[in-house]
């Protein structure tokens, strides 16, 4: 079973997020922010990182720079689970190493698919 | 097993006692235990046929005289005593109760279509309390509505009374004077 | 709003989570709001209030909450104009965004399908909107944000699609990889591949996190170009793509090069600076508190257990070697300690700090002290007493209550202030602190102290006491708890309606505490509450009456004294009192009060004992037949199987098993009786 890792401050979008991808069959696992997002990141390999940008502690573009800075994740696929996206911010994603955003509010059928083909 | 009566097939288990001669049975699913009689604690302000409450393994359940409530003569407790400890009421609301009898009797199985309407009988109208009369071989029992055992809307203000008093501050000593009942 | 799949209760359960979000959300930005002084701009305080805003619109715009997600993006959307020193904090500026929280906090309110007040939320809206006007260079500051959307054209019908992809040497560096695209392709429609090696190396060049590989893919598909180049959305920087139409007039190959994107806003490293300071999520969960309430009846039931075991064995002592009782008595009284730590541990988790209540009142002092035209500073401490839940829940209304009565009748005026040679502004100190086995919550302020002639004056004219009746100064402060009373010449909106001290009083007696208030006119007044630490057990006295035990509250015990016949006196119907050090006090005969069927009153008090309890500020004595043991009771409801009775707080079963009622102290003295000397019988 495919391990996924969501890192958001918001505790109701770690729920919703968690039950829609367990029940499409994902194992996963949650942090509250990006400093326990890269403790848990350590731990265990993931398949799959979705996080959020605004968060305290380490926010999102940090995470993955940090993520991508270990060799388990170079080439991970992680993606950035936001509400405004400007082109500026895809830009500093990209350039921190995301593999693709997701917007918020977020369609869960569509958020199932594209994880389903990253994680096939 | 369900409790509901639909369909004239329906096979439901009831606990029977014996009360003054009669036999009375209740649901066997509402029965949460068979015990002897002990002391109660008497709580004011509640009906006389409550006895009082006792420790159910750490649970506090009140005690109702069947014999108190149906308006029957009362026989002092003793050793054969027993007393059916049920839970009463709906999902929203249970209550855990026992109930005093004079002895338990069987475990029957009563067919639903078995089960017919009651007849007024006696002086004593506790029609309120029977849900239906159940044959069984010849005998006749009386099925309880037991959720109708405790009319739980009347219980305080039952016969007994919490005083209370006028209390009096600060009056100095020497402003009353010992005056005698009349 | 559609359950994304899944059932109706537990999306349920995730949406309440999203509501008590919203309310510390909204919590943490108004207390970051009241934080804010004119004209300081504290970084990390305008980043809470912005992150605050930003989690509650983008969890509102996932759960469908589309009204919450709008107003809360204008409110972002200029806060974050603070946050960049566009704008400059100012006390107008505060007030808009107060207003806005409290938009925010009855659109939330109103999730669970009430209403609110929209004219007022538009009109919020609208101020917001108008402040972000006066921002220099604000143009398209309201648009709606970017989805990830693109405008789509009606499809053609069923084409077929030449796609040249040829990926960059780093396209797996951003965790990309071709098969991931292919597989979105072959949703669209029907696909072939075809790879080309041309630029693969010779072995020893190759590395393998490079790209070396293109495709030329076929799709058959009913899809217009833009749903293709959508598939490309996330790697367009990094590869090439070409995508031409089959068997159509070409008009030439259209290229999709990913222009050179400067953004235009220089993004400076700001957020790196704020760092955010304060409280962090400290791995906490959620507990439904029937859970919890399970758990404590079940340590409870073991508290019993453990004493009926004590009493067991103490009885049945002597009857094996010394030996073995000496290690029994060991065992027992290290399972008692264990039993003891357990139920405290579980007590503990239903301890909350009074800071979620004491939280909403710095907001409510500053609309009130406004609205009153007052200067006034709450001061709190020991906000970090930790109080029973339940208890805590209850205190927050008469806290409310007696705050405003502090605003409102007790801190004078800044001009009388000024003139009595006082600060401008006054201040009210709310502290919570644990005192021997209670917690004692005080509010004082500065003020004006109560004015005892008046008190004395209106108590007459209301007929609570006689004109000749000599009080002491505390008594007569005292008074102010009684029903009726108010000393308001005029009913003010603020305190004056409905809630009097008498419901203050009543509020926190329900919970088994009490209130008392002291003052020293022109330098002010302060109200101290005094509270269980919890409603589950408590400290009781067993007393034995006839043959039955019951247990009085220690807390309300003020002393015990075996009766002296000399100090009874009956008075007018058939009232008996006893004398006692100058105060008179009446007495019940326990016997007769709680009336059991078959136990007759006393007919003589001799060597009988007398309990003086304290009920409201009344004392009063009862009289049992002796004074047993004094331990820590679980106190049972009698709600659980039976109703609740008045006069009873509540049973317990002993060590010996059986069941003791516990008496309500506070019901025994009535406050409806309207002359002295008699009776009121319910």
């Amino acid at each position: 079973m495919s391990q996924v890792l969501i890192v958001d401050d918001s505790h109701s979008i770690r729920a919703l997020l968690s039950s829609v991808l367990e029940k499409a069959g994902f194992e996963v696992t949650s942090a509250n922010d990006g400093k326990a997002g890269l403790k848990a990141a350590r731990t265990t390999s993931y398949d799959l990182v979705i996080t959020d940008v605004n968060m305290p502690e380490m926010d999102g573009i940090e995470l993955l720079r940090n993520l991508r800075g270990l060799p388990e994740y170079s080439f991970k696929p992680i993606l950035i689970l936001t509400t405004e996206f400007s082109q500026e911010m895809k830009q500093k994603g990209k350039d921190a190493g995301a593999t693709g955003w997701l917007v918020k509010p977020f369609d869960p059928e569509k958020l199932i698919n594209v994880i389903s083909r990253i994680l096939h | 097993m369900s409790n509901t009566e639909n369909g004239n097939e329906e096979l439901n288990q009831y606990l029977t006692f014996v009360l003054n001669d009669e036999e009375y049975g209740v649901p066997i699913l509402t029965v949460r235990g068979i015990q002897g009689w002990e002391k109660t604690t008497p709580i004011p302000n509640s009906p006389d046929y409550v006895m009082g409450i006792i420790n159910l393994r750490g649970e506090v359940v009140p005690i109702v005289d069947l014999r108190k409530r149906f308006g029957l003569e009362v026989i002092p407790y003793g050793a054969h005593t027993v007393i059916i400890v049920v839970r009463i009421g709906e999902s929203n609301k249970q209550r855990t109760v026992g109930l005093v009898v004079d002895a338990v009797a069987d475990v029957h199985d009563i067919k639903a279509e078995d089960i017919r309407n009651t007849p007024e009988f006696g002086e004593n109208d506790n029609s309120d309390f029977v849900k239906g009369l159940g044959l069984v071989a010849e005998k006749m029992i009386i099925i309880l509505e037991i959720d109708q055992l405790v009319d739980w809307q009347n219980v305080p203000g039952g016969n007994t009374q919490i005083k209370t008093v006028d209390a009096t501050e600060g009056c100095a000593e020497n402003e009353f004077t010992d005056t005698q009942a009349a | 709003m559609p359950n994304n799949g899944m059932s109706d209760s537990a999306m349920d359960e995730i949406r309440q989570i999203f509501e008590a979000e919203c309310g510390d959300g909204l919590n943490v930005i108004e207390a970051g709001l009241l934080a804010l002084k004119s004209g300081d701009n504290n970084l990390d305080t305008i980043n809470d209030i912005f992150r605050g805003a930003h989690s509650i619109k983008g969890g509102a715009a996932t759960f469908g909450y589309t009204d919450i997600a709008e107003f809360t993006h204008v409110m972002e959307t200029l806060l974050d104009k603070v946050r960049s020193a566009e704008l400059t904090v100012s006390p107008p500026l505060v007030k808009v965004f107060l207003e806005s929280v409290d938009c925010l906090r009855a659109m939330v309110e109103a999730m669970n399908g009430g209403s609110y007040d929209k004219a007022k939320t538009e009109r919020v809206k609208a101020d917001l909107a108008s402040w972000l006007e006066k921002v220099p260079g604000t143009d398209s500051a309201l648009n709606r944000q970017e989805t990830g959307a693109e405008p789509r054209i009606s499809s053609p019908g069923l084409s077929c699609w030449d796609i040249h992809f040829s990926p960059k040497r780093s396209f797996l560096l951003t965790g990309n990889q071709p098969q991931h695209i292919f597989r979105a392709l072959a949703e669209l429609g029907e696909v072939s591949l075809q790879a080309n090696y041309s630029n693969f190396p010779q072995f020893r060049k190759y590395r393998p996190e490079e790209m070396y590989l293109s495709w030329d893919i076929e799709l058959k598909a009913d899809v217009t170009r833009e749903q293709i180049l959508d598939e490309f959305d996330w790697v367009e920087s990094e590869c090439i793509i070409q995508v031409t139409e089959k068997n159509v007039p070409q008009i030439g190959p259209h290229d999709r090069r990913v222009a050179d994107r400067r953004s235009e806003v220089d993004e400076s490293d700001r957020r790196k600076q704020h760092r955010r300071t304060g409280k962090k999520d400290s791995g906490s969960i959620r507990v439904d508190i029937d859970k919890i309430d399970v758990l404590l009846n079940l340590v409870g039931e073991m508290v019993i257990n453990q004493s009926m075991l004590n009493q067991f064995t103490s009885h049945n002592r002597g009857e094996g070697s010394a030996g073995a009782s000496a290690e029994l008595d060991q065992s027992l009284s290290l399972l008692e300690r264990t039993t003891r730590e357990l139920q405290e541990a579980v007590m503990n988790i239903r301890m909350l700090p009074v800071s979620t209540i004491f939280n909403r009142y710095p907001r409510l002092v500053y609309d009130l002290s406004s609205k009153l035209d007052k200067k006034v500073a709450l001061k709190i401490s020991g906000e970090n007493t930790e109080l029973d839940k339940t208890v805590l829940e209850k205190i927050g209304d008469p806290l409310l209550h007696l705050i405003r009565n502090s605003l409102d009748h007790g801190i004078e005026s800044p001009g009388e202030r000024l003139a009595a040679g006082k600060e401008e502004t006054g201040i009210i100190h709310l502290s919570a602190s644990h005192e021997g086995g209670s917690v004692v919550i005080r509010v004082s302020d500065d003020g004006a102290g109560l004015n005892t002639e008046k008190i004395h004056r209106k108590a007459i004219e209301k007929g609570l006491i006689a004109d000749d009746e000599i009080l002491s100064e505390q008594q007569t402060n005292d008074l102010v708890f009684r029903a009726g009373f108010s000393t308001a010449d005029v009913v003010t909106d603020v305190s004056g309606r409905g809630v009097g001290m008498d419901v203050v009083r009543s509020n926190i007696e329900d919970i088994g505490g009490r209130v008392e208030v002291r003052s020293e006119p022109g330098k002010g007044s302060t109200f101290q509450i005094t509270l269980p630490l919890t409603l589950a057990i408590l400290d009781g006295q067993l007393i034995r009456v006839a043959s039955e035990v019951y247990v009085i509250p220690l807390l309300s015990i003020v002393e015990t004294v075996q009766v002296d016949m000399d100090k009874l006196n009956i008075i007018s119907g058939n009232e008996i009192v006893y004398r006692l050090r100058g105060e008179v006090i009446p007495i019940i005969d326990m016997r007769v009060l709680y009336s059991i069927s078959g136990v007759e009153a006393l007919h003589s008090y001799e060597n009988k004992q007398l309990v003086i309890v304290e009920s409201g500020r009344k004392s009063i004595g009862l009289v049992v037949d002796a004074l047993l043991d004094q331990h820590q009771v679980v106190i049972k409801s009698l709600e659980t199987n039976f109703v609740k009775i008045p006069g009873i707080l509540g049973a317990t079963i002993l060590g010996d098993g059986t069941v003791s009622l516990i008496v309500d102290v506070t019901t025994l003295a009535s406050s409806t009786s309207n002359e002295r000397g008699n009776r009121v019988e319910h």
